[in-house]
């Protein structure tokens, strides 16, 4: 068993969980302040 | 606490912070990933494999840490009725479970390697995927009680019982013989060689100013979302 294929498995489920949830939450918070203030202007 | 409690003023903080801690989370991270693959030594024993400690331990802490604020903002709703606990109490729910998610699946990963075996049903890793389950179970009462309007005060309990499990984690390498190891990080010093330990702090500290720009920005949105449904409704009451 070769250990980099763990700690390369390892360090991919938590950098691309990170990243996911923080681009979602970006997305999310941008989107809902966007419509807030489009719904404010009318 | 109770300055705060102004969304306004809570915005007119948050806005700037939410950058500021992303990057430096971001930037810290890095370094100590980058620094934890490539510039400490492997272990005697564990070989390689140390090295998903870096992130698997600020994934146990993070997972941990963030239902210790759910509890907080538990608190604060049922004691003061803070207008914001509520929402940061949500805010941090799926944070929580993602980072849970991350520790449990880091933990698996780092297991075969160095137990034989993937999972095994003992008090520590039991106790944190009893954590995930809460979390899910926690975001699902908090986003039925925002549906029916209201209703945060049971969803606030449910935060507070659940905080029972944070000591029993934590504890658990002691009350029950383990597979998972004992306690090797402490206020007071490591078991762990400085040469291996130092990119560390550098992760968890990362990680947590990152967790904590997620939670912002997670926060804002609520705010922005219950703007919108407040403005709409009145919008349609007046129509």
């Amino acid at each position: 068993m070769n250990p980099w294929l763990f700690v390369v498995a390892a360090y991919a489920v938590a950098c691309l969980g990170t990243l996911g949830l923080t681009l979602a939450s970006l997305v999310a918070m941008r989107r809902a302040e966007r419509a807030a203030e489009s719904l404010k202007r009318r | 606490m109770h300055a705060f409690a102004n969304p306004t003023r809570f915005l007119s903080l948050a806005r700037p912070l939410t950058g500021w801690l992303g990057w430096a989370g971001a930037v810290l991270a890095l370094v100590g990933i980058i620094a934890g693959l490539t510039l400490t030594p492997r272990d005697y024993l564990q070989g390689e494999t140390v090295r998903i400690m870096y992130i698997h331990v600020p994934a146990a802490w993070l997972g941990m840490a963030g239902w210790g604020g759910i509890a907080a903002a538990s608190v604060a709703e049922l004691v003061w009725r803070h207008p914001l606990a509520a929402i940061a109490a949500r805010a941090t729910a799926v944070p929580g479970a993602v980072f849970a998610a991350i520790c449990l699946a880091s933990g698996s990963i780092w297991g075969r390697p160095t137990w034989g075996t993937w999972w095994e049903w003992d008090g520590r890793l039991t106790s944190m995927l009893v954590l995930f389950f809460l979390y899910i179970a926690y975001i699902a009462l908090a986003d039925a009680s925002a549906d029916r309007g209201g209703g945060a005060r049971v969803a606030a309990i449910f935060g507070l019982v659940g905080a029972i499990n944070l000591p029993i984690i934590h504890f658990s390498v002691l009350w029950w013989r383990t597979l998972h190891q004992g306690q090797s990080i402490g206020f007071t010093g490591s078991t762990i060689a400085p040469s291996i330990l130092w990119p560390l702090p550098l992760t968890t500290i990362g990680f947590t100013l990152l967790f904590t720009a997620i939670i912002l920005m997670r926060m804002r949105m609520l705010l922005a979302n219950a703007k919108l449904e407040a403005r709409q409704r009145r919008m349609g009451g007046a129509a």
